[in-house]
């Protein structure tokens, strides 16, 4: 990759300034479906929308929330293929930063160099930016974090965030419902409520999912049962 | 003989309550003809994390500077200074990417970590880490270094009894071993001050 003379950067200046390919990958995050999270002050949470294309699919197949590192849990919002990649990538960086130090990895460097890997596909030649934003949710010596990358390579560390279709929407219910004591239980009322805002259909544990990490430092993906139990609660 | 004696060194760290103490003796030599007596194998990471390189001179200030620019480019990128043992397992890792064509180094780390937890440990050309509770030697001196050490320590001591210690301990051994020796070099951190002491012994 990178050594024919045809394998330029296919991301260039638009004479006005913009970098157009990075835009209509965002458009492409925008069209995906909906992910939030939300900081606590004992944790944090992340959740997205599980629409799948049809009845058909097995349900118990499709993993949207993964982890990079026990402590740490990522979800997407955009093109699924390309998170996995990002996810391979990510996983592999904590493993190095492990192997070196014998520490593991604090959120702030994995998202760093998380990243750095989505900046340089905006440069390299032969290549597309990715078409996804990430939610990465960690809690570390430094207490509970909660950031987003997008397809530029710019990183924000949030109190909350939403992302995807109906960013607009969830966003302005999250700043209404959002205070800094919360706990993570409330916080993950919250991130149900706001899902529910925007969501076509009934909601149930096999159509969101839900990862929370508290106190303990362990990233865990909620069950279906779980979830139902938290919707339970809500209404 | 082996390359590791060739200029002669010895190293020493010790515990003591919330303090730790690094020495090593000060002569540089090409097998038995003295070439310098005020050679430094000790060096500072941090403020409060020390490292004491023992074998061939050369190798010792080449493996100093890469440890500096890791640590350095660590700071920047983490905006923290390192822990002692994340320190260790990076001296680690740098020795044994150079598995097949090691530095003929024998490092002694010792520094303070959390809590002003005292920290101490030695490894081998390779990395091989031996963390210890009391007392770390290395270097040609290192088998007397042993004995004074064993019998000389004593668990929680304050730094003022600790740098008498070290002095002593570090000035019997260099004189049964004729490659190290020529005056000492040691310091003693605490949480709240670090102190450089440089040693006369015998001379010759």
């Amino acid at each position: 990759m990178g050594d024919s003379q045809y394998s330029f950067s296919l991301t260039t200046f638009s004479p006005s300034g913009k970098l157009v390919q990075i835009e209509h990958a965002l458009t492409a995050v925008g069209s995906g479906q909906t992910s939030l999270g939300i900081k606590a002050a004992n944790g944090v949470v992340i959740a997205t929308e599980k629409k799948l294309p049809s009845i058909l699919v097995d349900e118990a197949s499709v993993q949207k929330i993964q982890l990079l590192t026990p402590n740490i849990g990522v979800v997407y919002s955009g093109m699924g293929p390309d998170s996995r990649v990002l996810v391979r990538k990510s996983r592999k960086q904590a493993e190095q930063y492990y192997k070196l130090y014998k520490e593991p990895i604090p959120v702030t460097q994995l998202v760093r160099e998380t990243a750095a890997v989505m900046q340089e596909f905006t440069q390299s030649g032969g290549v597309r930016p990715f078409g996804v934003s990430l939610l990465i949710a960690g809690f570390d010596e430094n207490g509970p974090q909660l950031y987003q990358v997008d397809p530029s390579g710019s990183y924000f560390s949030w109190k909350a965030s939403a992302m995807g279709k109906n960013v607009s929407n969830a966003k302005t219910f999250l700043e209404k419902r959002y205070t800094d004591d919360m706990e993570l239980d409330d916080a993950v009322h919250t991130a149900i409520l706001t899902l529910k805002e925007g969501f076509e259909g009934q909601i149930s544990g096999k159509n969101i999912e839900i990862g929370i990490i508290g106190t303990d430092k362990k990233f865990r993906v909620l069950t279906p049962a779980e979830i139902d139990d938290y919707l339970g609660e809500v209404e | 003989m082996s390359i590791f004696e060739y200029n002669g060194s010895a190293t020493v760290a010790m515990v003591g309550k919330n303090c730790i103490a690094i020495g090593s003796d000060r002569r540089l030599g090409v097998q038995l003809q003295t070439i310098a007596t005020d050679f430094q194998r000790i060096f500072q990471i941090h403020d409060r994390l020390f490292i004491g390189l023992s074998g061939l001179g050369s190798d010792a200030q080449t493996l100093y500077q890469r440890l500096v620019f890791r640590h350095k480019l660590y700071q920047l990128r983490e905006e923290r200074d390192m822990k002692p043992e994340t320190f260790a397992n990076l001296v680690s890792a740098i020795l044994y990417e150079k598995r097949f064509g090691p530095y003929f180094c024998q490092p002694v780390i010792a520094g303070l970590g959390d809590d002003n937890k005292p920290f101490i440990c030695t490894m081998d050309s390779i990395g091989a880490k031996e963390l210890a509770k009391d007392f770390v030697v290395a270097g040609t001196a290192s088998e007397s270094l042993y004995g004074a050490c064993e019998s000389m320590y004593k668990p929680d001591m304050e730094p003022e009894e600790l740098f008498e210690t070290v002095s002593q301990a570090l000035q019997a051994s260099v004189d049964r071993d004729c490659l190290s020796g020529w005056g000492g070099h040691v310091y003693i951190v605490t949480p709240t001050e670090i102190k450089e002491h440089i040693l006369k012994g015998r001379m010759d």
